[in-house]
């Protein structure tokens, strides 16, 4: 009797603490499951230069109602001109199935470092916009969008 | 294909030195390759991979594209002009085709 119920004790607790771990991998999964696929696409774009904060700006809404065509506008203050400007400005998703978005490469014919699209969000997630410019700095900001219906499904 | 159909809004006239505003929207499927259809079987992969947009034959910009774009591509972007030509903009696809348009700009001191 008291073997049994020391034995079932110790089931409890292991089961306590199984679904305390899953719930914590439940919690940790949509924000990190797809990052090492974009730390990788990053290191190979900036030729492995960890971006500083700053610079970049993209704006998109809060929240996307329909995650098929979400608007996004992504900006560098930089003066364009030949000897300082913003080569590109690359947008990155950290939870769709492909990390890449699109590539936007400037010139200084340019004259404003700046462009907008849409996008596809799978579900709610960070959306990253990093840019280079002209000296080889690299800066970087990321956004939460909150998707009601995901827009890569079918 | 025949569905796909290039839109642009560039302004006609501008002053020297001007930075005028490009709006640019393709019809195209954009289909992922993540699509699978009825019988199960994924749908292949068919986008505009790449945008360019020239003047007077010098190259402004380029955007490359991935499947994460949106059906029918809107790109909005700037271009500083210091004189007058021909926007001429391309948008590549999977398949090999490359759908121009151009577009020819004014410029005034």
């Amino acid at each position: 009797m008291r073997e049994r119920s020391a034995a079932s004790r110790r089931r409890v607790i292991q089961g306590a603490g199984a679904l305390a771990l899953g719930g914590l991998w439940l919690a940790g999964r949509p924000a990190e499951a797809d990052l090492p696929k974009l730390q990788k696409l990053l290191a190979e774009l900036t030729g492995g230069k960890t971006p500083q904060e700053g610079k970049v700006r993209l704006d998109m809404p809060e929240i996307a109602e329909n995650g098929q065509t979400v608007p996004l506008t992504a900006s560098v203050d930089s003066p364009m001109t030949a000897n300082d400007y913003c080569k590109v400005i690359h947008i990155l998703a950290e939870g769709n199935p492909e990390a890449g978005v699109c590539s936007f490469k400037f010139t200084p014919a340019s004259g404003r470092a700046e462009f907008s699209t849409r996008m596809r969000l799978a579900q709610t997630q960070n959306v990253w916009a990093v840019a280079e410019m002209s000296d080889g700095s690299v800066w970087m900001t990321k956004t939460e969008v909150k998707v009601t219906i995901g827009g890569c499904g079918g | 294909m025949t569905d796909v159909k290039p839109r642009i809004k560039v302004p006609k006239t501008a002053k020297k030195g001007e930075i005028v505003e490009i709006k640019t929207l393709v019809s195209h499927v954009m289909e992922t390759g993540q699509r699978k259809d009825a019988e199960g079987k994924t749908i292949p992969r068919r986008i505009i991979n790449r945008f360019t947009c020239e003047l007077n034959g010098k190259p402004v910009c380029e955007m490359i594209l991935h499947p994460a774009i949106s059906a029918n591509p809107y790109i909005s972007f700037f271009v500083k002009v210091e004189e007058s030509g021909t926007f001429v903009f391309s948008w590549f696809d999977d398949d090999g085709t490359v759908y121009k348009t151009e577009s020819k700009i004014e410029v005034t001191a």
